[in-house]
């Protein structure tokens, strides 16, 4: 469903990525790793439309995406988290879900302003929807608290929520894991393979986590320095000589 | 530390007289057909030099003064209670508003016609906070041109008044959807712009407005200004003694009441009170839709908001069409109330008062915001005799509240929306 064909992005005189291509089909979880510094947010925010590429094609569905403003993007179905996580923090946390949802709601001034029917029912069932995505996630009974109060870790979990209440088609997580102990990152864990299982999601994913990675990934790209360096299964990425010499060193 | 209080005490007395005694002290006279310069009198020296003592002490003893002042909020009772709960808070908010608004209804009928002239004027700024809260308090957006949309709803009703008659009931929405339109047309170029760049071209969008108003003279009478707006009339009723219009009924002979100048003064009053509690009412609700919520989003993290898929341009957008919208409404009123508009009407100290009645009252708090476009608007009428210090007073007070209450009178407590717990 995804396909991105010799993606490259110049700042200046620095090629943050070269030629990098990626696809991730119907159902699937692709991850993305590499060193520090090797252009994996690069990527996700080409792809996000946040940076409009300088060269290489990005097909969503079939459909050229790249250089398109970045909401349009997430309206297609192609929405993402961030590195360091980004709520609504004064927001409380079914607030921050219900904001998510503003393309499901009734946005007619008008039928707001007198309330009708066709609102509320929209406005009830936006509700239905962000409870039971906070449930899903385990995050009901805080569902009053300010975001901003939660502990890191739900507030990791909440972003992902926030993303899934828009029913995106492809999920795309930027370090999901980062700065969770190894329980809640099991826990993680289970609730990206599931929302691939019961919610038909594909996820692209960068992460340094080795564990998460290698237990959940169908594929994995790995990127040096802005340059692709090798794709495969886990088994083969993790037998791969480059790989190794990238991530350990040259002997 | 205290050689350092002493040298900065000293230092602040001296920088008072360097500023006081130039400003106070010499006069320019007229000597003939020269100007002369004239040395204080003894008076203004020893009132220069006490001063220069007060900041001197206060600065010295500055530490000790500000901690007892520190403790001074113990003094109210009510400054260590617990927040009460939303569900009480919202009930008891709307039971104040409402008892507010019943006797603002009856009170007109037992005061002087000079009181609600200026009640008027007080709703009139109270539409103008709160359409402009909506910019600054709730979408973030700092806004330095605001009074370019009441003038341009005051205008418009002016000008199709003026030439082609239309009355105040047809002018009011037509001036309030223009002012609605500048806002957004001065929307779509300045959406990029954020924090200090947009409250600059902002400002800038109010100075072209009004110059533009001051030199299209063949249209706008420039500097001349307009004059014969009609008064609003009620189903037909005219309010003044005589009636002008053909086919126009007075409001005293269709009741059989003695003609009286104070029913025009109050019927304007009701209006402007009538509109100020649906502005109230509409953006109350505006605030608590998908809108509102889209509006604090984007103010909160528009990174997070746009990778939602939420249009930063249509967000914006909307929060500077229906402020504009409000100040059209508001402006349409004052043009009737007043019968008389010019360009001096809409300078940018208007602009500057109706965001410090927003910082004032506590971005985004609607009660703060009604309570503050109150005070600011009657202390000055209170106090006509120090009308020389208005300014002073005002920066003071500024200072002031910079200095205690940051967050302003009654800051923002959102309302927000619970999820009830399913069994």
């Amino acid at each position: 469903m995804l396909e991105v064909q010799n993606l490259s992005m110049r700042f200046g005189g620095l090629l943050a990525v070269d030629g990098v291509n990626l696809d991730v089909q119907e159902r699937e979880i692709v991850s993305v790793i590499g060193p520090n510094g090797a252009g994996k947010t690069t990527v996700f925010n080409c792809l996000s439309g946040f940076y409009t590429p300088t060269g290489g094609k990005i097909l969503f569905e079939g459909k050229e995406v790249q250089g398109k403003p970045d909401y349009k993007i997430s309206r297609l179905g192609m929405v993402r988290t961030f590195q360091h996580v980004r709520l609504f923090n004064q927001m409380t946390v079914v607030e921050n879900l219900l904001v998510a949802q503003h393309r499901h709601l009734n946005t007619n001034l008008l039928a707001g302003l007198i309330k009708t029917p066709n609102y509320r029912e929209r406005e009830k069932k936006s509700l239905d929807r962000a409870a039971y995505w906070l449930n899903r996630v385990g995050l009901l009974d805080l569902a009053n608290r300010d975001a901003g109060n939660l502990a890191y870790g739900q507030q990791r979990r909440l972003e992902i929520a926030r993303c899934m209440v828009t029913e995106p088609k492809l999920l795309m997580l930027d370090e999901p894991a980062a700065g969770l102990n190894p329980a809640e990152t099991k826990d993680l864990n289970q609730l990206i393979v599931s929302l691939k299982e019961d919610y038909n999601v594909s996820v692209l994913l960068i992460e340094h986590d080795m564990s998460l990675v290698m237990d959940i990934s169908d594929r994995i790209t790995v990127i040096n320095q802005g340059r692709p360096l090798a794709s495969g299964t886990p088994a083969e990425v993790r037998q791969n000589d480059d790989v190794i010499k990238a991530y350990l060193g040259e002997a | 530390m205290a050689t350092h209080n002493f040298k900065h005490a000293l230092f602040c007395a001296i920088v008072t007289i360097i500023i006081a005694y130039p400003i106070l002290g010499l006069n320019l006279v007229a000597q003939g057909t020269t100007v002369g310069l004239e040395g204080a009198t003894p008076g203004t020296v020893i009132s220069v030099i006490l001063a220069a003592v007060v900041v001197f002490l206060f600065q010295l003893f500055r530490d000790n003064i500000m901690t007892s002042l520190g403790k001074l909020p113990k003094l109210n009772p009510l400054s260590g209670r617990e927040p009460m709960p939303q569900a009480k808070r919202v009930k008891m908010e709307s039971w104040v508003l409402t008892g507010i608004i019943v006797l603002a209804l009856f009170w007109p009928f037992f005061v002087s016609r000079g009181s609600v002239d200026l009640a008027t004027l007080v709703l009139i700024y109270v539409m103008l906070a709160l359409g402009l809260n909506v910019v600054v308090g709730l979408a973030g957006l700092l806004d330095l041109g605001y009074v370019a949309f009441y003038a341009v709803g005051a205008y418009t009703f002016a000008l199709l008044s003026q030439y082609f008659g239309f009355t105040f009931w047809m002018a009011l929405p037509i001036g309030a959807l223009l002012a609605a339109l500048f806002g957004l047309m001065l929307g779509f170029p300045v959406l990029r712009l954020r924090g200090d760049y947009l409250a600059i071209v902002t400002l800038g969008f109010g100075e072209i407005i009004r110059i533009l108003l001051n030199n299209w003279t063949a249209v706008t009478g420039g500097p001349n200004g307009i004059g014969g707006i009609p008064e609003p009339t009620l189903f037909g009723m005219e309010f003044g003694r005589r009636v002008k219009e053909e086919g126009n009924t007075s409001f005293h002979e269709t009741f059989g009441i003695a003609y009286s100048g104070e029913h025009k003064v109050i019927f304007l009053y009701l209006i402007a009170l009538v509109l100020a509690v649906i502005t109230a009412l509409v953006i109350r609700r505006l605030m608590r839709m998908p809108v509102g919520r889209a509006w604090e989003a984007l103010r909160e993290d528009e990174i997070a908001a746009r990778s939602l898929g939420m249009s930063r341009t249509a967000v914006k957008l909307s929060a500077f069409t229906i402020g504009a919208f409000f100040a059209g409404f508001a402006g349409t009123v004052f043009a009737s109330k007043q019968g008389f508009i010019s360009p001096e009407s809409f300078v940018f100290l208007e602009s500057a008062i109706i965001l410090a009645i927003v910082v004032l009252g506590g971005m985004g708090s609607q009660v703060g915001v009604i309570l503050a476009a109150i005070a600011v608007t009657i202390l000055p009428e209170l106090a006509r005799e120090f009308s020389d210090f208005r300014m002073l007073v005002f920066g003071a007070a500024m200072v002031l509240m910079m200095i205690w209450r940051p967050q302003g009178l009654m800051p923002m407590r959102r309302i927000h929306i619970e999820l009830k717990q399913q069994e």
